[in-house]
Formats: structure tokens, sequence, C-alpha cells
């Protein structure tokens, strides 16, 4: 804490103070990515191992022999984050680490296309890891290409404007409360409170626990980087990316009420992938997210 | 203790002497005895050994990597598709230094469906930075995958056991199992000099520049070349306990042979019986079976085949529009030396056909009317 914090009653720290991530790392400016592993470290802490598969994290870390952070990483195949995990999970309770967390880190190509077979065999066996995937909504580090986490009419360079996705995004949070896992959330790095306090709750439980995070990318959505959090934020203000949590696939919590929804239209405009986008085309993405608001506000507690 | 049991079983046997502290496989035939008693083993506690039970081989060896990494003991088993499936994972394991221990059963590759022994699953990994040793008995099998880990922890280089399907995996032989406490004796934990560590944080195989990538390929390449003389060492060592050793190549009547099979798996067996015959029919026939294939073992290889007239290569493998994979490789290790005999190469028995000591006298007769290869690729059993 520092000096004029301390002075300051009125200040108090609503985040751990330690830093496991240092700066000389590789992301663009106003990465998101970046800032969801800052929060999952500070809320997870020091004595937890990374597997990363191929993704824009497995460079922002860092180029070998160097790395930003102050835990290990296993950078591991692309399709491999789940898997890989349980490989060391298993390594350290049989040569007496029982106390260390085994975080898998993926993007949403990673973990929603790719890596879904490994993902769902790990969930099945309720394997005891956090498996943490940060969504930019497509594949971000081989040049933004779509994947199946891309929102309907986004622009990607494998949907070029004429072709824009014209799918909805892939419902990862309902797959994976599908397997009936103790503990699913998603989080956004524009709510870093409520992301620790989840996270640090996963800590405490065992077996398999999964995080959809929201992290906006400006360089494949073509926004601003100063725009990063300004996104995350609308995105869940306007129920596009609710904050919930979902308990052994049964008890859903919806973490933040939003009682006044604003339209999505704002949030569109702020984005170059949607520039090309037809009113038309914007009141269909408005009615998807009302319709999914609607559904989620059935089944869950407030 | 002396046991009958089938190949399948002298691998599960092995990995359970070797105390394995993580398996992850994934089932198919001809392998899924190997896993099914050593999940057994971890059921009931005869093995202290985590079993996870992946939902693909592709999965088995990142987990595999995963537990290495971690520091533990890992081993696995597949065969054919599956290995296939893993090929990926297995430039991981070579790349990464993961001294994994595989059991991997030959099979043939589809399409057309086939369970039945050939060795292109195997020979199409051999670029893949692991050790492959070729088993003719199960008692090898058994021997292999103990000696196997030593070499692999030693390196830090993953291995492969291999054994031919049904030929070995499901016949049963009589086995000699070592007692547990010799077994600790020769082979101690696994203590890797760095692994993954809260306490000593590192980052494992990241993103690696042209500026260094090619040194961590050199270290990997030398590490390979001081295989040869480490199997041998730990071969001796092995046989003081146990009797019986590893070792590079098998060769049988050899010394002074004018003529040589050079063979690889069971047929290696077949060929033993096939030059006893030829020698008793007056030709001085010899075989040269190779239990190691990577690291090629060039020099004992060279020794052996310095002394003869002629050389035969049987295949059951071949790599289409080249040849035998074996062939080219012994064409290639005695390439340049001077006094060496002129080497032809005949791909048998793929798909599990029979390779009988009629194959060997078949190719013993088409070697004796040749002086040099004249075609590439000579077919020995095709129905015409
Ligand atoms: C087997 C395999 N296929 C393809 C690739 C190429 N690749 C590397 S990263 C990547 C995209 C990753 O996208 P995502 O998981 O969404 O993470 P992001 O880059 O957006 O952070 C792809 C396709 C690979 N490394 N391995
Ligand atoms: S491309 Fe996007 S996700 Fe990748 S480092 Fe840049 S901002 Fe972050």
């Amino acid at each position: 804490m520092t000096q004029e914090a301390k002075k300051d009653k009125k200040f108090t720290m609503t985040l751990p103070a330690d830093e496991l991530m240092a700066c000389g790392h590789l992301a663009c400016q106003g990465c998101g990515a970046t800032l969801a592993m800052r929060y999952m470290l500070k809320a997870v802490g020091q004595k937890a191992i990374l597997c990363i598969p191929a993704c824009c994290w497995a460079v922002i870390d860092g180029p070998y022999p160097y790395s930003s952070m102050d835990v290990p990483i296993y950078h591991c195949a692309f399709e491999t984050a789940a898997s890989t995990a349980t490989g060391v999970k298993a390594g350290l309770e049989m040569t007496g680490d029982t106390g260390t967390t085994v975080v898998a880190w993926a993007g949403d190509g990673g973990t929603f296309d790719i890596g879904i077979q490994a993902l769902s065999g790990a969930a099945e066996r309720n394997e005891d890891i956090i498996y943490v995937c940060y969504d930019n909504e497509a594949y971000m580090n081989t040049g933004i290409q779509r994947s199946s986490a891309t929102p309907f009419g986004a622009w990607t360079t494998t949907t070029p404007v004429k072709h824009f996705k014209n799918r909805p995004k892939k419902d990862i949070v309902a797959i994976m409360a599908a397997h009936k896992i103790p503990y699913v959330a998603t989080a956004s790095v524009a709510y870093p409170e409520d992301f620790v306090r989840k996270m640090k709750k996963a800590k405490e439980i065992k077996g398999t626990r999964f995080f959809h995070v929201y992290a906006p990318c400006p360089t494949g959505w073509k926004s601003r980087p100063d725009d990063t959090i300004k996104l995350a934020r609308m995105a869940v203000q306007i129920g596009y990316f609710p904050l919930i949590e979902i308990e052994n696939g049964e008890k859903t919590t919806l973490n933040m009420m939003i009682k006044q929804r604003k339209p999505v239209d704002e949030y569109l405009r702020l984005q170059g992938r949607f520039r090309h986008l037809q009113p038309e085309q914007v009141a269909a993405i408005q009615a998807q997210i009302d319709t999914r608001w609607e559904h989620l506000l059935r089944g869950c507690t407030v | 203790m002396k046991k009958v049991i089938m190949g399948n079983h002298a691998l599960s046997y092995g990995a359970m002497l070797s105390r394995a502290q993580v398996i992850s496989a994934y089932p198919i035939t001809p392998q899924t005895q190997v896993v099914e008693l050593l999940s057994e083993m971890c059921a009931d506690g005869t093995l202290n050994a985590q079993f996870i039970k992946v939902e693909s081989e592709h999965s088995a060896m990142a987990s595999c990597i995963g537990a290495s990494a971690a520091g533990a003991r890992a081993f696995t088993a597949t065969s054919s598709q599956g290995l296939a499936l893993m090929h990926e994972m297995l430039h991981w394991a070579g790349g990464g230094r993961h001294p994994i221990v595989m059991g991997e059963v030959n099979r043939s590759m589809a399409p057309g469906w086939s369970i039945w022994a050939d060795q292109n699953d195997s020979l199409s990994q051999r670029d893949t930075g692991w050790m492959q040793f070729y088993c003719a008995s199960n008692q090898e099998v058994l021997d292999t995958v103990i000696q196997a880990f030593k070499v692999a922890e030693t390196l830090m280089l993953p291995a492969m056991v291999i054994l031919d399907a049904f030929a070995l995996s499901h016949t049963y032989e009589v086995v000699d199992v070592p007692d547990q406490a010799l077994v600790d004796k020769f082979l101690p934990p696994f203590k890797p000099a760095i692994k993954l560590d809260p306490a000593d944080p590192r980052a494992f195989g990241g993103l690696t520049g042209s500026e260094h990538y090619m040194e961590l390929r050199y270290k990997l390449e030398k590490d390979m070349e001081k295989a040869p003389a480490l199997i041998e060492e730990t071969g001796r060592e092995y046989e003081k306990l146990f009797g019986r050793r590893l070792g590079l190549i098998d060769p049988y009547r050899c010394e002074d042979a004018d003529f040589v099979f050079v063979t690889s798996g069971t047929a290696g067996y077949t060929a033993r019986v096939a030059v006893d015959e030829l020698r008793a029919s007056g030709v001085k026939a010899g075989n040269l079976r190779m239990k190691l294939f990577r690291p090629f073992p060039f020099q004992a290889v060279r020794e052996v085949l310095a002394k003869v007239k002629k050389a035969a290569v049987v295949d059951r493998n071949c790599s289409y529009g080249a040849g035998g994979i074996f062939y080219q490789e012994v064409k290639s290790a005695v390439y340049g030396w001077p006094g060496m005999p002129p080497i032809l190469g005949y791909v048998t028995g793929l798909g599990g056909r029979d390779i009988t000591t009629d194959s060997f006298k078949e190719i013993a007769a088409h070697a004796a009317a040749r002086d040099r290869a004249d075609e590439e690729i000579v077919w020995i059993g095709v129905k015409k």
C-alpha cells in the first residue's frame, strides 16, 4: 500500500496487493486478456502452476528464456490445456505436493473449438483443476479469424464484412454446466472485485472449476485501447455478458442484476468489427440478447 | 518369479516394477490389456500410481507430459491409430525432454482396418525425438521397460518399447518377473533437475526465437547420440542383477556368415530358424536383429556387416515411394565405409501377413542371384 493510501483513511484496497505479473510482457495496449491474468493471479496466489496452450498468452508472457510471471508455466499444445493440467496435477500429487493450484489458461479458440474434447474429458472426470478461458471472441494470435466464440454479426478475417459471422456464439457456459462440475463462473476484466471473489471461492473447491472471462481485444475488435474496460463493462450492463455462477450444474446465481439494460447500439458502435451492420442486424442482435437475458432470469437466483 | 504372461502384461509388469507414478492411457486393440492390468493394479494399490482415464490418446500423451514436467514418472501404451493421433504430442515429449516410457504395439495403419502387425505406425514417428526399442520376446519387453526408464531419465528423452501385435502382445510366454527390491536397486526414483515448482518458477517451452531454438535441438541430438553407449552400460548393470541385458543389436551366427538377414521384432526369431536351416543346406547365413532403431546404432551395425559378403534387410513396413525403412537406414549407415557388403531390401509381412522361414528362404534365394539392389522395392509374399 502506498504512503498516501495509508494516510487516506477512506482508501481501502479491494484487491490483493501482490503482483505476480511483472512489466515487460508482450501484450498489445489495452489487452483485456492481460488484465484477466493479473486478477486471476492476485486471487490464486503464488502456489500455482499455469498450463498455457497456443494463444496470445503463449506470447504475452515473454520469449524463452524469459517470463514475466512469478509462477511456473508449462507452454502446452493448442488443444491440451485441460489434459496437460490434469497430468500436472496428478504428477504433483504423486510427488507429495497437494497444495498447489493448477490452472489451465486458454483462449476462446483453444477452449470452445480445438480444446473442447480434452476440456470435456477433464470435466467429466472432475479433474481437480481450474480452467480459465479468456474470451476475446476470435483467434487473435493467428491474426483475427473467427472462432465458435465469435458473436453473430462480427467481422473477422475469415468472416469478411460481406459474409460476417451468421451463427450465434457457442454457449460454453451451458455446455460446461451440463457436465455437472462443482463450479462454473463468468467474469469480466471490468469487474475485478467480482472476478477475484469468485476465483478465491473457486480455489477452495475441489474438482473442475471453469471460468469464462470476458476479455476485450482492441487489436481484433478494432476498438480503442482505452475503451477496453468501458466495453467490458457495457457488455455486462447491456446483458450481453451476464456475471453468473453455476454450482453443480444446478444452482445459478446472477451476481449483478441489471434493472435498466441499455440497448446494444453503443457497444457495437465502439468496435470496428461491427461497423458494417445494418439496422435490422443490430435489431437481431438486440433480440438475441433479450431472449437470453429473459431465459437467464427465469432460471436463476439473484 | 517365473510367470506365464502375454506380451501386453509384460509391459504392465515392467511399468509396475519401474514404479510408474502416473499412467494415462486410452484403449486400442491390441494394446488394451496393458492398461487394463495397470488400472487394476492402481485401483487395488499393488501399484501406487494415479491412473488417468483420458478421453483420447492425444490427451493421454499430454497428461503424461504434464505429469513428467511436474516431476513424476509417467507411462502409457498405445498402438497404430492411437500412436498417430499422439503424433503432435510425441514431438512435445521429445522436444520438451520428458522421459516418458510408452509401450507401443505395432499394428498396421488403416485403411483398410487392420489390427495385425506391421511397423508403419512406430516407424513413422522416428523423427519425434523418441528412442525406439524393438522387442522379440515377452521377457525382452519386460526387461526393456525397466532399462528404458533408466536410460530415458538419465538423458531426459522419452522411449518407446515396441512389440508386434498378437505375435507378442497376445502370445503367452514364460517370463522371469524380477524382484521389486532388486529393481528398486537398479532404478532409483525419478528426480529431474528442474520441474514445475512454485518455489522455483520457470516457464517451460515458451516462444523460442531462432537465436535459441537450434541450440535446444542440438542438445537433444547430442543426448540422443549418448544413448547407445549408455544403453550398453545400463545393460551391463542390469545383467549383473538379473542375468539379462538390453543391448543395441542381437546378432545370431553372424561371425562367420557370408550372408545375413537384417530383421526386427518377432521376425528376428523366425529368421534364426531360417538361418539354421540355410546353414544345414550349406548357406553360411546369419541374422542381425535390430533392437534399437532410434538412435540408430551405426557402429554396432557396421561392425557386424563389415564381416559379411551380403546383407538382406527384411522390412515389415514400407515408406511408400522409397521402400523399407530399415533398408534405407542400414544402407545409409554403411554408405561410404570401406569393406561394406551390398545391401538388398525386402518388404514383407504387412498387415499381419505371416513371415515364415520360407519367406526368409525366398529372400535368401533372391539375394543370392544379385550383387546389388536392381529394383528398389522387392515384395515378398504378395499374391499375384
Ligand atoms: C494444432 C494447432 N493448430 C493450429 C495452431 C495455430 N494457432 C495458434 S494460436 C491459434 C489461435 C488461438 O486462438 P484463441 O485460443 O482464441 O486465443 P487468442 O489467440 O485469441 O488469445 C491458432 C489457430 C496451433 N498452434 N496448433
Ligand atoms: S491481439 Fe488482442 S488478445 Fe492478443 S495481445 Fe493483442 S490485445 Fe491482447
